[in-house]
């Protein structure tokens, strides 16, 4: 299967913390990777039998242990998600200019997004997803976990152009299996918290449409990430409790291209 | 030694190009806290509210005098924020209906002094125009060739700039509804979890309200609001329900306002700095001025219960009279000093003295008005932000007043634009937070240069006197001293880096 999608891969703007992640912008060639690392069934979706919503497991179960535990603290912008809060108006910058360009929308509406249907991978309390549909996306919310949704439904039911969020308990690799296609994904501080990177972006290459985009950011393995995201925040300045982050899962710009290239997906 | 101290103790200074010491009326109040009665049951003919339907708004602002409506008509200019619904509470009159302002009536008291930096916002906004068409001459324009300007800033009246903005608000497509009413209550939620929780456990009919701030009209109804500015003055209601709390004083000091007339056509600003206070003379054009005279509350009464000719008899004497001989354009000595900044010397420096027009009659009713200074520690707080005279009162004694708060509102409206652009709830604190932190530092470093001023000029004590002239000359004749200083008072640059 020929996929003709275009990934703008980020690597994570820590205004505050000041990681090196500068904007990964290879040249956009337009490759077409006809190549079909279409991922075989019996890879991606591997059976998990402890946990009955992420069937397919390229989650961790501590993983989803640590985030359930401050799952009622997503929308108090002085708690724990305080660095996701203050990160937010960057990346939707970000967001809002890429997906402009790509899907060519005006730039100066208020609701460029009208008519896109966009996923939230990782949605937790819809931190990314109500501004999205605010924009006027049709936004999905999924999440792997069950009080993270609730969480954020609520909260979206508070304002009328929120409540239209879908929220899911459910998973990447799930939503695929059901069929599912988004114009454009959204997985955003997710793949340093999951089981098989590989795997992921598979599944997410899975849910774009062709020609869509897909975005993804992420914390680059570096000392300078090291010194800021996992000692300051977590150590010294206990933005993040402690564990939130674990230095070996970070991935390098290089390393997330290629993974993302194996998927069949056009990296700009 | 009696002259020298008498002579320094006032120091009059002609002001062709005007610096800092413009002074305006008390009138940074809007019209809205001038006790009035009001009619409560009064209600605009197109504005159909019933008690059962439920009102919602994206903005709520309180307060429609010359600040909120500026706010409103900035964000009726701009792509990303004129499609959002407004209501403005306010029970004055002038809003619902039209007040026709005629040429020919004397000029209002009530005026302010506009800098080239408001001036520029209100032109932005489309607003300036309508300055110009309701009165030929309802503003004034000094003299700027120090800075090579055009102008350093317009007299205008108050009702004129209210109804400018107005009409450009009504000639554009922008939702604003107006209610003529005035605040009761406000209910905000103060955590959204909090609110979430209620929601979970009594399931509330309307939860899409839940979100929005309440506000309870003086006639019982209700509307809400995703944000609510407090534009509604130095008596803040908002302010006071949502719990703000300000640090500031009363001075001893009231100031009076009133129109006066004079033979021939005045140009120049005038302020002369009396022991009791500062009077001010400015010009609104034609043969007519706007007086501002600060002095102690005692005398303020008497001066406004005594017969016209008293009182004009007082205020030319104020202008002109005692204290020892007009000041010449130069003290010996001083050329010589300064002499090697002559090739950058001010035009204004070498212009000698002029003297203020003579006063001739009385074109207005005296208005009395306690002068204080307040500042809010915080002005923005989760679905609350102030501007305006809600967020600072200031000493009139520099024109600034009102000319903070159009910076507020313009900032304010460029901060909501921002958040719209990238999908944020326009209520939330981080980014009402940022407006402060635009605003908030260059309020505060205004407000300690006036402060400073008023104290200076309150002191009547012999070696002090004499420093303050020397600095004061310094500041007339030392050019870029000069420039700074008339740029920081024209809106030009926001903090005063000459200090």
């Amino acid at each position: 299967m020929a996929f003709n999608a275009t990934i703008n891969a980020i690597l994570r703007h820590c205004r505050f913390l000041n990681s090196a992640n500068s904007t990964l912008h290879l040249t956009n060639n337009t490759r077409c990777f006809s190549h079909a690392s279409s991922p075989s069934p019996s890879q991606s979706f591997k059976a998990n039998d402890k946990d009955p919503h992420s069937a397919p497991s390229s989650l961790k179960d501590n993983e989803l242990a640590k985030f359930a535990a401050i799952s009622d603290t997503w929308w108090d912008s002085e708690g724990p998600f305080k660095p996701l809060h203050l990160m937010n108006p960057t990346r939707l910058a970000f967001i809002r200019s890429t997906l402009c360009r790509h899907f060519k929308r005006d730039p100066y509406s208020t609701r460029p997004f009208e008519g896109l249907k966009i996923v939230d991978v990782g949605c937790g309390g819809g931190i990314l997803s109500e501004p999205l549909a605010r924009l006027g996306a049709t936004v999905t919310g999924v999440d792997a976990v069950e009080k993270n949704i609730k969480i954020a439904q609520l909260h979206a039911d508070l304002d009328p152009t929120t409540s239209t969020i879908e929220y899911c308990c459910t998973t990447a690799e799930k939503l695929v299996e059901e069929g599912r296609t988004f114009d454009a994904v959204m997985a955003l501080e997710v793949i340093e918290h999951v089981a098989n990177p590989e795997e992921f972006c598979k599944s997410l290459a899975a849910l774009t449409n062709p020609d869509g985009a897909t975005v993804i950011s992420t914390i680059n393995r570096s000392m300078r990430a090291y010194a800021t995201a996992i000692v300051a925040a977590e150590y010294i300045l206990h933005w993040l409790p402690k564990g939130t982050h674990q230095w070996s899962t970070f991935l390098t710009p290089e390393e997330l291209a290629m993974i993302l290239h194996r998927t069949g997906i056009n990296v700009s | 030694m009696n002259r020298l101290v008498k002579k320094t103790v006032s120091n009059l200074f002609a002001l062709k190009i005007p610096s800092r010491s413009i002074c305006t009326g008390a009138v940074n109040v809007p019209a809205s806290t001038v006790p009035e009665i009001l009619n409560e049951n009064e209600k605009k003919e197109n504005n159909t509210i019933s008690s059962n339907s439920v009102q919602q708004y994206d903005i709520a602002i309180v307060g429609g005098g010359m600040v909120g409506m500026a706010l409103a008509s900035f964000l009726a200019i701009m792509p990303m924020t004129k499609q959002l619904s407004v209501a403005t509470i306010d029970s004055n009159p002038a809003l619902s209906g039209s007040m026709s302002i005629k040429k020919e009536d004397p000029p209002d008291p009530r005026v302010s002094t506009v800098t080239p930096a408001t001036i520029s916002f209100l032109q932005d906004a489309g607003a300036w125009k309508y300055v110009w068409d309701y009165t030929g001459l309802g503003y004034a324009r000094y003299n700027a060739r120090d800075v090579n300007k055009d102008f350093l800033g317009c007299v205008a009246e108050n009702k004129v700039l209210h109804s400018a903005l107005l009409s450009c608000i009504k000639d554009s497509d922008f939702k604003n509804t107006i209610y003529p009413l005035r605040l009761n209550s406000m209910t905000l939620n103060r955590s959204s979890m909090s609110v979430v929780e209620e929601n979970m456990s009594s399931r509330e009919s309307s939860p899409a309200q839940g979100q929005c701030a309440k506000l309870q009209l003086s006639d019982g109804s209700s509307i809400y609001a995703k944000l609510v500015v407090g534009a509604d003055g130095g008596k803040s209601r908002v302010r006071e329900l949502a719990g703000f709390k300000t640090t500031g004083w009363n001075y001893s000091q009231n100031a009076i306002i009133c129109t006066v007339e004079h033979p021939s056509e005045n140009r120049c600003a005038w302020q002369r700095f009396l022991p009791t206070g500062p009077i001010a003379l400015l010009p609104i054009g034609d043969n007519f001025s706007n007086i501002v005279w600060t002095m102690s509350p005692t005398e303020s009464n008497q001066r406004k219960s005594i017969t016209e000719e008293e009182f004009l008899k007082d205020v030319n004497s104020a202008l002109d009279y005692g204290y020892g001989s007009r000041p010449t354009s130069s003290l010996s000595g001083t050329r010589d000093v300064f002499s090697w900044f002559k090739m950058g010397t001010t035009v204004s420096a070498n212009e000698s003295f002029e003297i203020p027009p003579k006063i001739t009659k009385l074109a207005s009713q005296r208005m009395v008005f306690p002068l204080s200074l307040r500042h809010a520690n915080s002005y923005a707080s989760k679905r609350v932000v102030l501007i305006g005279d809600a967020a600072h009162t200031v000493h009139p004694l520099a024109g600034q007043g009102v000319n903070l708060g159009f910076g507020d509102a313009y900032s304010l409206s460029r901060v909501i634009a921002e958040g719209i652009a990238l999908g944020t709830d326009i209520g939330e604190v981080n980014l009402l937070k940022k407006y402060e932190a635009e605003r908030k530092p260059a309020n505060i470093a205004m407000m300690a240069v006036l402060e400073s001023f008023q104290k200076a000029y309150s002191v009547d004590f012999g070696p002090f006197n004499i420093l303050r002239a020397a600095a004061f000359h310094g500041a007339n004749y030392i050019p870029p001293l000069k420039r700074s200083i008339i740029s920081y008072a024209s809106g030009e640059q926001n903090f005063p880096i000459f200090l």
